[in-house]
């Protein structure tokens, strides 16, 4: 249990990095080297490494093992579950606003009855 | 029954959430339906939670606070109101109460629209991703277990 809300925790801290969101919207187009990867930033080549190392650690990114140039591989499977996070919050308000709907909907009634001096204590 | 899903919107390079959704009902109303108690604990919260409205003062400098329990679960949120600008804009500070360091700043704008509608707007912004996230993640009750099913499992085949 603990071991698991780690695990998450460790996924959700590998993408609060500005540098690793970067490197994962790049990996989103296609597989890169860490060479690659490092190319367009001022930061050394260990330090790309060790973001993609983080990459790694949290289940986001794989690196195949015995191809020598070991090009990063983003897990979709991680990032779609993400987006299924997402949609299921955007679900969670659409929801909640549907209960606004009806509520809107049944005190528009009230307000047509007791018009024109409808008062609210509140 | 009119058909405008919610939208949202989380940011990539910010720490935001922005939610947008449109009622066919003038602004006024949709306002009101966010500073009056007891219509707030009508459609607020998880569904099948009975929100309880705990503090409320809506005016520019109050405060907020309900909760209530899902899944068996309790809940409670609470927050200032920073500034309430009738049938336009609310803004407010939140924060759930199991994760106190965690506050957002939450701005809401009622824009009117032909035909005596709404647009709302709720554009939230917090401190980091970590914190973003984890008001995404966590505003799924139920889903939300599934979904850490899955990244279990995930992160278990990695770790093999």
């Amino acid at each position: 249990m603990g071991d698991s809300t780690q695990q998450l925790d460790r996924a959700f801290a590998a993408l609060a990095d500005p540098t690793r969101r970067d490197l994962v919207a790049r990996l989103s187009v296609s597989d890169a080297t860490v060479g690659e990867l490092a190319e367009p930033y001022d930061v050394s080549f260990q330090a790309i490494s060790k973001h993609v190392k983080v990459l790694e650690e949290a289940g986001l990114v794989t690196r195949s093992k015995d191809a020598q140039r070991r090009p990063v591989h983003l897990n979709r499977e991680a990032f779609d579950l993400m987006t299924q996070w997402i949609e299921r919050y955007r679900r969670e308000a659409e929801e909640r606003y549907r209960r606004l709907d009806a509520l809107l909907a049944r005190t528009a009634q009230d307000d047509e009855d007791r018009r024109p001096d409808k008062e609210q204590a509140s | 029954m009119s058909k405008h899903e919610t939208e949202i919107k989380a940011d990539a390079k910010v720490p935001t959430i922005e939610i947008t959704r449109e009622f066919d009902a003038a602004p006024e109303r949709v306002f009101q339906a966010h500073v009056d108690p007891d219509l707030y604990a009508q459609w607020t919260g998880p569904r099948e939670s009975n929100t309880k409205i705990t503090r409320w003062d809506a005016r520019t400098g109050g405060e907020w606070a309900f909760g209530g329990e899902s899944g068996g679960e309790a809940y409670a949120f609470f927050g200032s109101f920073h500034e309430v600008r009738p049938n336009e804009r609310i803004v407010w500070t939140f924060t759930y109460e199991g994760e106190p360091d965690g506050v957002f700043l939450e701005t809401m704008t009622f824009e009117p629209l032909d035909g005596g509608r709404t647009r709302l707007r709720v554009l939230s912004v917090t401190q980091d991703f970590e914190t973003r996230d984890g008001m995404l993640a966590s505003g799924m009750d139920v889903g939300v277990n599934e979904g850490f099913e899955k990244l279990d499992e995930l992160l278990a085949q990695e770790a093999a």
